[in-house]
């Protein structure tokens, strides 16, 4: 990486983010701070709008990057995580877009809120959606630092300790001055940038190969030296069983994860209705849809042009298969054209994992502030006040965020989100959507659903193989590893789901039917959405 | 909103039952005549607001009278509660219910057990989906690009399915039900 590139890159990214601080400052001139506004922009966003920031919000650098890297490494593999990614979708779509939007104001919480007794179960769903957020939000700061290491500086300790420092400052002035409002046109900005950058990059490959797809795949197969198992399932998540369980669990993570993402969910009140909620998913399913059918392109666009080898000998896990198929699509290193297209792929990928930084920071606060902190405090307080303990919160959530990326700096991105996936999967969608569709439910179930799915989710994260007793873990030496699998999703997911229903069951106090009714006939209708 | 006549109505006061007159026999806005309602749609909650809130006086039972009459003030949290396990019992709610259910179930259960039977099969039977359909094109990438086009499908669907067959009927009992809680309740929804 020459000293042209990491010039021609700072100044873009220098550039997205001064153009984001004047979009921060701009939308944050006369704003008095209601709750309404924080954590909503207003709710007046227009659907295409939203829905272009929650495709913001998805996409993250590890989309970009890391599933193009790992088709580009690993052949069809990496492409199972594009379809789980987008399948996902359809159970936000159908299940629950449109009702929380009508139920809720805030949180997920506040849908669970509503038909329980409001405290325990604020608190139970406050705590998931901060540890979902927190996990997430650490993936992006690591992959932040890998980044910066791998494309700027070398790999100098020194430099990916600022990026993260960096990264995190910049995202707690985003959040705390400019709230939902500046986080949604920051994604909008990111997400045009990002659609537009994969847009031209797939463009030139398509262009090298005059447009035959099939002409590419047989490139890619033949200089995989694969041949043509690189075109089919297996090079990564095949082998043995516990391969191939991984694999299934983290596969059902990922289609039921994004329905529990609180920083997905909330976005779904900066629209007026829930018609516009809807609205705004098939167009983030469009251009999510659009988005990884291009990172299929660039994946093996990259294992055809560039070459596996000349990958993994840039980054073992490939996340640099797209800078250097930009390179070379520009005319090679020497060239203009290759400086200016890696330069912008590098500024893109970095506007990326800021806007995504944001949009989690946001989320989580707003769990601290108006589930946590309102559910613990006294009653009656002022509304500014928990605004201010939302702003408050962004800062904490910065720094926890810096501090775990740092010591976490050597853990895997991939893993993490898939981790946090497995999460939301396991403590937050069980809850929601008991709340929503099951007459009996109870506080209790809404309890034990939320600890029930947590609790198992992390503890088999603490006794796998990422942790300790294989040589690519946490702790090598030691050897405490009692579950074979990597991603917790194939047990939690269910045990959250039964710990719903078994806390239902057993509980003393039956279900308040004129809540389930009032619940029932708000979701479906939208009578008293705010 | 001029289409007053028709609609679903939660009578109070009107008698003893306070039935809900089923929307029965008057069939879904047709995809035909989408254009109108299309445009009557666009913004509905906005639209609603501005057409003002006197509907009910047309109806011959002047609304705020009727909870009024039937109820003491300290009745009003109730009242409010009464009102949504009315609504539920409506046969209008529990049409736009079932139509929602009857579109989502099956519609869930079809794409999940796709995606599910995709990864089982990509992960447990590598060979069948290794092979070769046209060129270096397999089962396995026809199989992916095909997730990626029953997504869209699924999509298209179901926003379809919302905006001809439940958006109407939801609007309707949205603006009945907050007039009714809004009258109970003192205005606080």
């Amino acid at each position: 990486m020459t000293g042209d590139h990491q010039t021609l890159a700072l100044l873009l990214f220098s550039a997205f983010v001064a153009v984001t601080l004047g979009i921060t400052t701009w939308v944050s001139r006369n704003r008095h701070g209601s709750a309404e506004e924080f954590y909503a922009g207003g709710r007046l966003f227009s659907p295409m709008e939203n829905g272009f920031a929650i495709a913001g919000d998805y996409m993250s650098a590890a989309s970009f990057l890391g599933i193009s890297g790992l088709i580009a490494l690993h052949g069809y593999d990496g492409l199972l995580y594009s379809v789980g990614f987008l399948v996902a979708w359809l159970v936000v779509l159908y299940l629950v877009a449109e009702l929380v939007r009508n139920c809720g104001r805030f949180t997920l919480a506040d849908v669970v809120a509503a038909r329980m007794s409001e405290r325990p179960v604020r608190t139970a769903a406050g705590t998931s959606s901060v540890t979902v957020s927190v996990l997430y939000l650490v993936a992006q700061m690591v992959g932040a630092g890998a980044l910066v290491s791998l494309l700027l500086g070398g790999t100098s300790e020194s430099a990916r300790t600022w990026t993260i420092i960096g990264v995190g400052a910049l995202m707690v002035i985003y959040v705390s001055f400019g709230g939902m409002r500046a986080t949604t046109w920051i994604q909008i900005v990111k997400a045009i940038l990002l659609m537009g950058g994969a847009l031209a990059l797939t463009v030139l490959v398509l262009v090298r190969f005059q447009g035959d797809f099939d002409q590419m795949l047989r490139t890619a197969a033949q200089r995989s030296g694969h041949g043509n198992a690189f075109l089919a399932p297996g090079l990564r998540y095949g082998g043995d069983w516990t391969a191939r369980f991984d694999f299934i669990s983290l596969g059902l993570a990922l289609v039921l994860g994004t329905a529990g993402l609180p920083h997905i969910l909330s976005r779904f009140y900066t629209v007026p209705t829930a018609r516009a909620a809807r609205r705004s998913v098939v167009w983030s399913i469009g251009l999510i849809g659009g988005f990884y059918l291009m990172t299929i392109v660039l994946g093996f666009g990259a294992a055809a042009i560039v070459g596996p080898e000349a990958v993994r000998a840039s980054n073992a896990a490939g996340n640099t298969a797209v800078p250097l198929l930009a390179l070379d699509l520009g005319g090679g290193a020497d060239s203009t054209g290759g400086t200016v297209l890696f330069a912008l792929v590098a500024a893109i990928a970095f506007a990326t994992i800021l806007a995504v930084v944001a949009g989690i920071t946001l989320a989580s606060s707003a769990s601290v502030a108006h589930d946590l902190y309102a559910s613990l405090r006294r009653p009656r307080g002022k509304q500014w006040r928990e605004v201010t303990v939302a702003r408050v919160a962004a800062v904490g959530v910065g720094v926890v965020a810096i501090a775990i990326g740092l010591l976490a700096r050597d853990l895997n991105v991939a893993f993490l989100v898939g981790l946090a996936f497995a999460v939301a999967a396991s403590a937050n969608l069980p809850v929601l959507l008991y709340s929503l569709f099951w007459r009996r439910f109870t506080t209790r179930g809404a309890v034990w659903a939320v600890y029930g799915g947590l609790l198992p989710a992390v503890v088999l994260v603490l006794f796998s193989p990422v942790v300790s007793g294989s040589p690519g873990s946490l702790f090598p030496g030691t050897d405490f590893q009692y579950f074979p699998l990597e991603n917790p999703g194939l047990v939690s997911i269910p045990l959250g789901f039964l710990a719903g229903w078994l806390g239902t069951v057993t509980s003393a106090e039956r279900a308040d039917r004129a809540k389930h009714a009032e619940t029932e006939v708000r979701s479906l209708t939208g009578a008293g959405a705010v | 909103m001029t289409s007053s006549n028709g609609r679903l109505r939660l009578r109070r006061g009107g008698g003893p039952e306070r039935t809900v007159e089923s929307r029965e026999g008057r069939a879904p806005a047709p995809a035909g005549t989408g254009v109108a309602g299309e445009a009557r749609f666009d913004d509905p909650w906005y639209d609603a607001l501005n057409s003002g809130w006197g509907e009910l006086d047309g109806t011959g039972a002047p609304a705020s009278v009727g909870p009024s009459a039937d109820r003491g003030v300290g009745d009003r949290a109730g009242g409010a509660a009464d009102i949504y396990l009315e609504v539920q019992r409506s046969a209008a709610f529990q049409e736009v219910r079932s139509r929602y259910r009857r579109f989502v179930v099956p519609g869930v259960a079809v794409f999940f057990t796709w995606y599910v039977g995709y990864v089982v099969m990509a992960t447990t039977a590598p060979g069948l989906m290794a092979r070769s359909v046209a060129g270096a094109v397999n089962v396995a990438m026809l199989a992916g690009l095909g997730q990626f086009l029953t997504t869209f499908l699924f999509t298209w669907a179901y926003a379809r399915h919302a905006r001809v067959r439940r958006d109407r009927a939801a609007l309707e009992l949205r603006w009945d039900t907050q007039e009714l809680t809004r009258v109970v309740g003192g205005g606080h929804r």
